[in-house]
């Protein structure tokens, strides 16, 4: 999907290496990817990527009070499990038929912003950076941090550090600066997700109808002193990745082709207006665009659509080649919306999942992720959306509509503006994400510290509208219902690394059908039944390579780079150093070495 | 040492210590490829009292050398490199070691055929996935000891919940309950969906002084957890519980008191959330307004579902405690509006009236 003419022209005969990398470290889940690498032509000729783990939430959860949902939807994942659970909420909601009152939405949204600004700090600086980090350059690339030495940083005034290398040390695992006060921060905006959610990873005081939090204005004034200790850092950061990612493209010209693809991108927003939202499925494209991140289909530069009835009618669960059965000759639980469309029966409401182990072949099935896929009703194709890691399709997204304006963001059709106000040492700073030329590995990276940025600007918000409810006596946080015999719901949301929607079909006040979409499975999805690869493989499939090694002692920097750009699902951590400093060495004995030419 | 629990039986006297030669350096190989969400992983890295950096730097004295080997903290790539410890210690040629498993553990047996639940890297020989089985075959025996990180480690957890496929259970169930590891300890559980961050934390530490010799066992209970840390009950912790004695309960999550009619299972949970909060103090369960759903016990989920309607036996409990409840609430009501109004000696007229002895003047 990268290959440019240049490289096109000119070939040398191929010498092609098999090269795995299984487990992926650095992430959560079970992730591996196997590639063949044409070292003559320094670039990846295949890709799959494969995942060993399958536990079952949609068969487990079957017959079980629908109540119950947003607590073990939550279990799915350790990283943002409240994102889980907000979006079991809201489908939760929309099938009870109950708007929970404004404050609850706040709290929630609160919680949210912490979550986005705790997993996204720690993801970058303490797993994406450590590949861009002194040592790691050092041991890929010398002439770039030869380069980097001697590279003045031309935003030192903001952050601190003079050249470009200054900062690839701040980023050393462990010793460096940057590395180490990020570990902190992370503490302390996890510290804040408690405040309003409770508990971090699984919330304790999230419900259908509302939360439990206890509204007092304590909870706010803790949370407001908290993101006001962070402030400073999150400006620096934006500033520290921008001088990072503009060095890679003029150390390394072609950077660009490193992770990209089709510019296909996915956002079913984020943070509810408590003003305009009330979860009924009939209105839903009207709330859905009132959310503080705005929804939307991305393909090649155009908005596709941001009707949340469109993108939840257009979703498609297909086989791939993973380890399940096919449901089709089921019964479909849901055969129209209630609006009266039609839905298909490889829609999730639909989905059945039949789960069959077997053997892992690349040619055949090898995967325990299916390959979920947008079904473009113009041009029929099953789109391989991506996520962008989330925040460079949420951002492109709420660019792009132009919908959001708020005290302190802005949306201007090409770019999102957002405001901070002074901290400790920096003064009021107006920030600006512009759409970027490509859908690649570093813009990936580099629409995370913006994000963080964001979610900063809407948390101020939301802080001053709930306050401005406690002082006024509206503590209301919980509204009863009734769960009904029949019904059901949907909810869209963000996790963290992006899209995430939850289908729920209840009979006799039980579920009859639960299908929750991650934003892994999007990315890490294998080939489909039309052969179409997933994210993963398309962005590193035909991607340059411009590691300085050879194949013996090659690391696939690169190639994991573009990776964990995507943020797989699988998020913080902290490095470690392997015993007694141990860094770094790489044994990824290729399998055969062949000319094929 | 014991905690006794007013309403929890279940503490028992630890073992005595005896001398030992303690070991200088110890790797910890963290397995989580279990049925699990990485969530214990994420969560020890909110640890502050200690951090992990603080163990692994050295920094608490006392402790053995530690090496951490935990994927989601590794600065290796991934794949041969980030394995090669686990092979070694699986091949016997790394000592000593502790066995961190996080994840609860498939039934790889009802599998017909080919295939695997979950994997742990690749068979060298075959290419195949190295099911998490394998690793924990070759692995607990010759470890120094095993910690299970979590519910779904200890106990099966939400994966083991009625209904799922993978026919999944906790670590003790699959080694067996009466499995020791090279330093005699059975296995040790730390149970929390996820773990809190400081109890897991301490429960490595005392292992690790125990490693260094410096330390007895840590007293584990019948359910091999640490008895300090799981010994009383959520209610004994909590800060809603003198609503409960006085029969203030909660009929919906807008209120401040008792959760017990609104789901909360706290009396008979243990776990030490509410009393330390989830991370350095804040947060945590019926304190904070979430019902307690018994994410730390053997029969989580299942027991305790569904959560948001009031425990089988507290309805009973609950009825009983009103009538007591109404009085002590209504005396304590009189005493309450008593202490809230200063004394009537106090005013700016012309007298004192304090009931000062003026003894020094004539
Ligand atoms: S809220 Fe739960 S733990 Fe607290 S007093 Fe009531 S029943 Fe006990
Ligand atoms: S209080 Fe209950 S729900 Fe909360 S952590 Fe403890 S056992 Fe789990």
């Amino acid at each position: 999907m990268t290959t440019t003419e240049a490289r096109r022209a000119g070939r040398k005969p191929a010498q092609i290496v098999d090269m795995s990398w299984d487990p992926i470290t650095r992430i959560i889940g079970n992730l591996g990817i196997y590639t063949k690498i044409d070292f003559a032509n320094r670039e990846v000729v295949e890709c799959h990527s494969t995942s060993s783990l399958f536990r079952g939430y949609s068969v487990f959860m079957k017959g079980k009070d629908p109540r119950d949902a947003g607590f073990i939807t939550s279990r799915i994942c350790g990283i943002c499990g409240d994102n889980h659970t907000t979006c079991s909420n809201y489908a939760q909601q929309m099938a009870y038929g109950v708007k929970p009152p404004p404050l609850a939405e706040h709290i929630t949204n609160l919680g949210e912003a912490a979550e986005y600004m705790f997993d996204h700090t720690i993801f970058q600086d303490n797993l994406v950076f450590v590949d861009f980090c002194e040592a790691m350059v050092k041991a890929t690339n010398p002439s770039v941090l030869a380069r980097a030495e001697r590279t003045e940083a031309p935003r030192g005034h903001l952050h601190g550090y003079r050249t470009i290398a200054d900062i690839m040390r701040a980023f050393n695992p462990f010793e460096g600066e940057i590395y180490k006060q990020a570990l902190k921060m992370s503490r302390i905006t996890r510290e804040m997700f408690c405040l309003m959610e409770g508990r971090h990873v699984h919330p304790s005081t999230l419900y259908p109808g509302g939360v439990g939090t206890m509204p007092q204005p304590t909870v706010f004034t803790d949370y407001l002193a908290r993101l006001m200790r962070v402030i400073d850092f999150v400006k620096q950061a934006v500033a520290l990745n921008d001088d990072v990612f503009d060095f890679f493209y003029q150390a390394l010209p072609g950077y660009e082709e490193v992770g990209r693809r089709r510019i296909l991108l996915a956002c079913w927003g984020a943070w509810q207006n408590p003003d305009i939202v009330d979860y009924r499925y009939e209105t839903m494209n009207h709330w859905g665009k009132a959310m503080y991140v705005t929804p939307g289909i991305i393909v090649d530069g155009q908005l596709v659509t941001n009707n949340l009835v469109d993108i939840n009618l257009g979703l498609r669960i297909l086989l791939g080649s993973s380890y399940y059965d096919d449901w089709t000759s089921e019964e479909p639980f849901v055969t129209h919306d209630p609006l009266g469309n039609p839905v298909d029966i490889r829609h999730p409401w639909n989905q059945t999942t039949l789960p069959h182990p077997q053997k892992r072949a690349f040619d055949h099935n090898y995967s325990w992720v299916m390959s979920p896929r947008w079904h473009h009703p113009e041009t029929g194709q099953h789109l391989a959306l991506d996520t962008g890691g989330g925040p460079l399709a949420r951002l492109w997204s709420t660019a792009l509509n132009g919908l959001v304006d708020t005290p302190y963001i802005k949306a201007t059709g090409h770019s999102v503006r957002i405001t901070l106000p002074h901290g400790e040492k920096l003064p009021e700073t107006t920030l600006e994400w512009t759409i970027p030329q490509w859908s690649n590995t570093i813009e990936r990276d580099r629409a995370r510290p913006y994000f963080i940025a964001y979610a900063a600007a809407m948390a101020l918000q939301f802080l001053e509208q709930a306050q401005t409810l406690v002082r006024a006596g509206e503590t209301k946080v919980f509204e009863n219902f009734q769960v009904p015999d029949e019904a059901i719901g949907c909810g869209f949301h963000e996790a963290v690394r992006g899209v995430l929607s939850h289908h729920l079909v209840i009979k006799n006040q039980k579920i009859a059908n639960y299908h929750p979409y991650p934003p892994t499975p999007w990315n890490a999805s294998p080939r489909d039944p039309y052969g179409t690869p997933g994210p993963y493989e398309d962005a590193v499939q035909g991607q340059p390579i411009f590691e300085e090694n050879d194949p013996d002692t090659f690391k696939g920097v690169d190639i994991m780079r573009t990776v964990r750009s995507f943020d797989p699902c699988l998020p913080c951590g902290v490095h470690m150093y392997l015993g007694n400093g141990k860094t770094l060495t790489t044994t990824h004995t290729p399998t055969y070495g062949t000319d094929q030419g | 040492m014991t905690t006794q629990g007013g309403t929890a039986a279940v503490s028992r006297e630890p073992a005595t210590p005896e001398e030992r030669p303690g070991v200088d350096e110890i790797t910890i190989l963290w397995i989580s490829e279990g049925m699990s969400c990485d969530g214990d992983t994420v969560s020890l890295t909110a640890a502050d009292q200690p951090s992990i950096e603080d163990v692994v730097l050295g920094l608490i004295p006392g402790l053995p050398k530690v090496n951490l080997v935990n994927k989601v903290l590794s600065p290796s790539l991934g794949g041969e490199d980030f394995l090669a410890p686990y092979r070694a210690a699986a091949r016997g040629e790394l000592t000593p070691f502790i066995l961190v498993i996080e994840g609860s553990i498939p039934n790889q047996r009802i599998i017909e055929g080919d295939g695997y639940w979950t994997s742990f890297g690749n068979d060298p020989d075959t290419g195949e996935p190295q099911t998490l089985n394998w690793w924990i075959d070759q692995l607990a025996p010759r470890a120094w000891a095993v910690v299970a990180a979590g519910t779904c480690a200890t106990y099966g957890g939400i994966h083991a919940m009625a209904g799922n496929p993978t026919g999944c259970m906790g670590l003790a169930d699959y080694l067996g309950w009466d499995f020791k590891a090279e330093s005699g300890l059975p296995v040790v559980n730390v149970p929390g969906c996820p773990i809190q961050p400081e109890n897991f934390m301490e429960t490595l530490i005392w292992v690790l002084y125990h490693a260094a010799g410096t330390a007895p066992p840590p007293p584990l209970d019948h359910m091999l957890r640490p008895q300090w840390l799981f010994g009383k009950t959520v209610h004994e912790g909590c800060d809603r519980g003198s609503y409960y004695e006085q029969a203030s309960f909660a009929t919906d999550y807008n209120s401040p008191k008792c959760l017990v009619k609104t789901g909360c299972w706290g009396p008979v949970v243990n776990c030490n959330v509410p009393k330390r909060g989830w991370m350095a103090g804040i947060g945590g369960c019926p304190n904070v307004g979430g019902i307690c759903i018994g994410c730390t016990m053997p029969g989580f989920p299942d027991a305790f579902m569904p959560f948001m309607d009031e425990p089988p036996g507290g309805t009973l409990s609950s009825m009983l405690v009103k009538p007591y409840g109404a009085v002590i609430r209504r005396l304590r009501g009189l005493t309450n509006d008593m202490v809230n109004h200063e004394p009537k000696w106090r005013h700016n007229k012309r007298k004192l009236t304090s009931g000062f002895d003026p003894r020094w003047r004539p």
